[in-house]
């Protein structure tokens, strides 16, 4: 198979950005009919190459060969043209279209000056069941499931005509069922002769799925692999560049006291539709209580009614027996809430201000920051400095913009703000959504002390390992409701999965 | 988002800078070209008000006064325009410390910025055009508007179909409301039926507020307006010459200057002449020949310094017309009392 | 002092001296193609605003009340407001300048001055915390608003003075009293009569105090984070609501001691005005090319000062026409905003610079 001519090769592509080499002599090799994974962690350049096979950035060195012959792909159309597709991370999809309208769009098939409707459906029919995309054409993109937005974007590609298909992070939105059925989808498209390049940091899809691995980091190939030929282990070795334990260390929980107790919480959203509905939860100290549940089932808003950036209208939260219903955000802090919010972005962090700045984000107004209205940037930057260094936070200086650290400093930045707070209850909203191994194991190893020490910990992750690995408990979200809760370890993906799509399932009955 | 949003408005507040800077440049570029054209060595500046010296109206007929002088040989003329009134004083003050034989203000605008600028400089010469400035080296010239407004009140008294009569006004000040008064004296004198509409657009340099005017009037079933707006009144013309090109029968009465040379006889029905230009004229010589002396000049119907203009036969038939000069006649022998007031 | 040598090496600092550079090119090249001389035409318009004492209090003039608008638009920039009703505020700081300085009677200098000047800008924050609330009460977007308050601001003004303050006969309201004065008489003898005043010391107190409430004090701290990021405020428990009103109302008071220093140190009257003197929107330009800085404000307005007061310099010395001034500043304003084309032109000088580095 080596010796065949491959379908895509990049040679030597390199790519600088002011300050950076985001690639640097990258030579990768696609072979006709096999899946191809790019592995790496964040910012290790897998976008910036695909974006330069995708014709969305010229390459400062190097060349690409399309089935032998060299090309230059100076847009997404060339691309297309070469029979390159791309199944975006975010779907770049227009909700009130239809599915036929959206995959039509921008290579309409006319009839005079008005668009074949018929043609297309009928295209689109076929080609649906010549892959097993299994999608209805005249629903509207926003009445559909992430799962079958994702087959949408699928079928744009190959209605352009694509042989070559680049996944950018497909699973990242998927819940375990959707996943397992991506992996079919990406089988059938093999079978029918297409190739693909699939972009992912998860190990567990590509020791199931993949041909190859191609290991990135910094901006460099680290190896190409057979994935026959290696293990979970090494692979997370060659990505991070040393040792990494997979297993989350941790002793057995010793839960005390309730610490918060949500009871019959409900919230509406501006349409008066209840976003949460008569939601009970307990978190109790020194245990872990993870959330699962598919994105978009009031985890937001469970976590924004219980730091008071949501109004309750019913029920009633306490922490340690005292009422915090509807107490303001910075109420809900000073009564011992520490968050680590979802959006590092948007919530997390104002990027233009310094590491120092953010450090003092909540607790500005307060001595010894604030004496007589000024500030006293002083003992800000003791603070930070002093933060910095226990969390090994790695900043330039306190005074670098937070705008310019990496993800994985950023919500370390974050989680030392909030853990030194000394909180009673620390609430994690998807802390390593986006982290690379190293971080994750970090952030996760900061739970875990934090439990240790007694505290109420409420874990809200969309990562199905992250919930069974970390948390000593797990609560089910589904609707704005708790469905149910387990055990991890009386409990696995299978179940966790139906539960999450709305099942109740009877203790056992996934055990096989 | 926020950011491209911002960004926009900044280009359009680029933009706009731009092409307001184009809009207004002025064709006749600078003020007074070459100097020591002639022997003399008078040199006469001019300050105007915010309109400049292409508002068709007293700005430009004081600034062709100083060019005819310039032309004559009698002195090298120029002129400042003022972006705003706090430009007044330092323009003045540009003519006179630069040793000007005579520095004109062209507007009762001006008038509080000549007062200072005399009473810092009591060897300078200045003068004012529309305004009484109280001070020994000011001469100050103004006008009996209310007269030359009464004859052009005959004219549309009598030459009105509809019986409805129309007036639009720059700013709400004493000297434009003397427009008003003789207009609607002139127009009772000869028609008391006609019905009389006044409106003010609160600025000179406001052309779509005259035209929204003009058109609420002439909506209404007014068939002749009256402008005494400056610039703002080009908007009264631009509207009737539209309507006229449709078929409706309406008239503009221009203002200060013959306005039917620069806005056509199709909607010119007649002038009320403001001689700023021969006042400017009169009052620049004296200082060519020695003879300035500061005080106040009023010019009236008697001087030639207000009138009809000498086109206006074009559609003014001859009998209106022989009625105007009976009342100029008697308005000159005081037989006619012209108010000066809006009552 | 090395705080101070890093703005003016600063990226952003070499960015608006080649843009303003680039911009006076651009009007050079219209005026040669007009036919008119730039050299000339230049020094004409620096002569005059730096030729005689006179002159350079009159352009000292020019630039305060920019300086206040300017500081406005950057104030409420920096906690995320694009407040373009600064020339409203201007007004509303006028009259109320004006009345307190004509209807308040027998109180001496040093408490009357003071009073109408304070009067202007409570006035002109109140003015501009009107679009505040009904941003953070009802969600109405400030820009939109804030167009709308500049019309009433306009005619408000305009009917207080027509009814309250006016000077018979005239389009302009009765002389403020003595009092209330904040000329510099002296000063303003010494400079033949230039109007100068005590407004120009406010200005630049008024650029330090910017200075340090934005970066010194909490509630700086407080408005910056609201500026750049609202969420993560709601998030770290500021009220975002209460800040907005508090940023507009610092803004406006910004605008409105401009509005009083015109009344009360330059014409000692208020005039009825026909349509907006600018001022406000002039304040925007400076703020840009200011960066919305404090300190950058100040030498944006002392730039945008001596152009548009030295363009009477330029047509009287040169005779080109003062509208070529108002495209040079357009221009500059267009390539500050445009950095992309500033910095293109700069990537020669650039590449040169890292390569010595690495050297």
């Amino acid at each position: 198979m080596d010796t065949a001519t491959p379908v895509v090769e990049l040679k030597q592509i390199t790519k600088r950005f002011p300050g950076i080499v985001a690639n640097d002599s990258i030579s990768l090799k696609l072979q006709k009919g096999e899946i191809h994974a790019l592995l790496g962690e964040n910012g290790a350049g897998k976008s910036t190459l695909m974006n330069i096979v995708f014709g969305l950035y010229q390459p400062d060195e190097g060349s690409i060969e399309i089935d032998g012959k060299p090309v230059i792909i100076d847009g997404p159309n060339r691309a297309i043209e070469l029979g390159i597709g791309m199944v975006h991370q975010h779907f770049k999809l227009v909700q009130p279209f239809t599915v036929t309208e959206n995959i039509i769009l921008g290579s309409e098939p006319r009839k005079g000056a008005r668009i074949n409707y018929r043609k297309a459906t009928e295209e689109i029919r076929k080609l649906s069941e010549q892959y097993g995309l299994r999608v209805d054409p005249n629903a509207k993109i926003h009445d559909i499931s992430v799962g079958m937005q994702q087959r949408v974007e699928i079928l744009k590609t190959l209605y352009r005509g694509a042989d070559i298909l680049i996944f950018d992070e497909p699973t990242a939105v998927l819940t375990p069922q959707e996943i397992s059925e991506l992996m079919e989808i990406m089988q059938r498209l093999i079978q029918e002769g297409k190739s693909i390049i699939l972009i992912t940091h998860k190990l567990k899809e590509i020791m199931q799925i993949a041909d190859t691995v191609t290991i990135i980091r910094r901006g460099k190939v680290i190896d190409t692999v057979k994935k026959t030929e290696t293990t979970p282990q090494e692979l997370a070795e060659k990505m991070v560049g040393r040792n990494v334990s997979f297993k989350v260390d941790k002793k057995a929980a010793e839960p005390g006291e309730v610490v918060m107790h949500m009871e019959n919480i409900l919230s509406k959203n501006k349409d008066g539709m209840a976003v949460l509905n008569s939601l009970n939860l307990q978190v109790r100290a020194g245990e872990i209580l993870g959330i699962a549940g598919v994105d978009g089932n009031g985890q937001t808003e469970l976590i924004e009614a219980l730091t008071g950036l949501r109004h309750v209208d019913g029920g009633k939260i306490t922490l340690h027996g005292k009422d915090i219903t509807n107490l303001t955000p910075r109420k809900v802090t000073e009564s011992g809430v520490a968050h680590i919010p979802e959006d590092r972005h948007k919530h997390g962090l104002v990027l233009d201000f310094s590491v120092s700045e953010n450090m003092v984000l909540e607790t500005y107004y307060k001595a010894p920051y604030n004496k007589n209205g000024f500030l006293q940037y002083d003992e800000v930057d003791k603070k930070a400095t002093r933060l910095v260094e226990a969390f090994d936070v790695r900043t330039p200086s306190i005074h670098t913009m937070a705008r310019s650290l990496s993800g994985g400093n950023q919500q370390k930045a974050i989680i030392a703000r909030e853990i030194d707070k000394n909180p009673e209850l620390l609430v994690a909203a998807q802390p390593t959504r986006g982290l690379d191994v190293g971080a994750i194991e970090f952030v996760q190893k900061q739970l875990i002390a934090q439990r240790d020490q007694g505290k109420a910990v409420l874990l809200i992750s969309f990562e199905l390992d992250e919930i069974m690995n970390v948390s000593d408990r797990i609560a089910v979200i589904y609707e704005g409701q708790i469905v149910g809760e387990v055990l991890p370890e009386q409990t696995n993906d299978q179940e966790l999965g139906l539960m999450m799509a709305g099942s109740t399932v009877k203790r056992g009955a996934a055990h096989e | 988002m926020k950011k491209v949003y911002s960004l926009s408005l900044i280009m359009v507040l680029a933009l706009s800078v731009i092409l307001a800077a184009c809009g207004n440049k002025s064709d006749n570029a600078s003020g007074g070209a070459s100097e020591g054209k002639g022997s003399s060595d008078v040199k006469v500046g001019m300050v105007t008000d915010v309109g400049g010296v292409n508002d068709k109206s007293f700005n430009q007929s004081a600034w062709e006064a100083l060019e005819k002088v310039q032309s004559a040989g009698g002195a090298s003329v120029k002129y400042l325009q003022s972006k705003s009134d706090q430009d007044y004083i330092p323009n003045l003050n540009q003519f006179v410390k630069d040793g000007y034989s005579l520095t004109w203000g062209i507007g009762f605008n001006l008038a509080d910025a000549i007062k200072t600028v005399a009473g810092q400089n009591p060897d300078a010469k200045l003068a004012i055009i529309d305004s009484v400035v109280d001070a020994p080296n000011v001469k100050s010239v103004t006008f009996s508007e209310n007269e030359g407004s009464f004859l052009v009140g005959v004219v549309a008294g009598k030459m009105t179909k509809m019986n409805k009569i129309g007036f639009v006004g720059g700013e709400k000040s004493p000297l434009i409301q003397r427009f008003e008064a003789g207009f609607q004296a002139g127009i009772k004198a000869v028609n008391p039926k006609a019905e009389f509409i006044a409106n003010y657009a609160g600025a000179f340099d406001k052309p779509d507020v005259g035209k929204a005017a003009a058109a609420t009037m002439y909506n209404e079933g007014v068939d002749i307006i009256f402008h005494a707006a400056g610039a703002t009144g080009t908007g009264v013309f631009n509207e009737a010459a539209s309507r006229k090109k449709s078929g409706q029968q309406v008239w503009v009465i221009g203002v200060d200057k013959d306005q039917s040379l620069e806005f056509g006889d199709e909607v010119t029905l007649t002038s009320m002449i403001k001689r700023v230009d021969t006042a400017v004229e009169k009052v620049s010589q004296e200082v060519i020949d020695g003879t300035f002396k500061g005080g106040t000049e009023t010019l009236g119907l008697k001087d030639d310094g207000v009138g009809i203009a000498d086109t206006s036969s074009k559609n003014v038939p001859a009998d209106v017309l022989k009625l105007v000069d009976e009342y100029k006649a008697k308005i000159i022998a005081g037989e006619v009392k012209v108010p000066d007031t809006v009552k | 002092m090395s705080k101070l040598m890093k703005i003016f090496t600063g990226d952003s600092f070499i960015l608006s001296i080649v843009a303003i550079i680039m911009g006076l090119i651009l009007g050079a090249l219209v005026m040669l193609i007009g036919g008119y001389d730039p050299f000339e035409a230049y020094s004409a318009l620096l002569t005059r605003v730096y030729g005689d004492s006179y002159n350079f209090g009159e352009a000292i003039r020019e630039m305060t009340p920019l300086i206040m608008t300017g500081l406005a638009f950057a104030f409420a920039a920096r906690t995320g407001l694009f407040n373009i009703g600064g020339e409203g505020q201007f007004l509303i700081g006028m009259t109320a300048a004006s009345i307190v300085g004509i209807h308040v009677h027998g109180l001496p200098v040093y408490i009357h001055a003071p009073l109408a000047v304070i009067a202007g800008a409570v006035f002109g924050g109140l003015w501009a915390a009107i679009a505040g609330y009904l941003k953070a009460a009802r969600g109405v977007n400030e820009v939109i608003s804030c167009i709308m308050l500049n019309w009433i601001g306009l005619y408000l003004s305009n009917m207080i003075i027509n009814n309250y303050a006016l000077l018979d006969g005239e389009n302009r309201s009765v002389d403020i009293q003595p009092t209330a004065s904040i000329a510099i008489g002296w000063l303003s003898e010494m400079m033949g009569n230039a109007r100068v005043h005590w407004g120009t010391v406010i200005a630049l107190l008024a650029a330090v105090f910017f200075y340090i409430f934005m970066w010194k004090t909490k509630q700086g701290y407080e408005l910056r984070a609201v500026g750049f990021n609202q969420d993560a405020s709601k998030y770290a428990g500021m009220n975002v609501n209460r800040n907005v009103v508090k940023a507009m109302f610092i803004s406006g008071a910004f605008a409105g001691l401009g509005g009083a220093f015109t009344v009360l140190g330059v014409f000692g009257y208020q005039s009825v005005m026909a349509s907006s003197p600018g001022t406000g929107f002039d304040g925007i330009a400076v703020a840009l090319i200011g960066m919305n800085n404090p300190f950058g404000i100040i030498l944006g307005s002392i730039l945008f000062g001596t152009l548009t007061y030295g363009s009477a310099g330029m047509s009287f010395s040169a005779d080109v026409p003062p509208e070529i001034v108002r495209i040079v500043i357009g221009a500059i304003i267009f390539f500050i905003a445009a950095q992309g084309i500033v910095r293109w032109v700069l990537k020669p000088f650039y590449a040169k610079r890292k390569k010595e580095k690495v050297l």
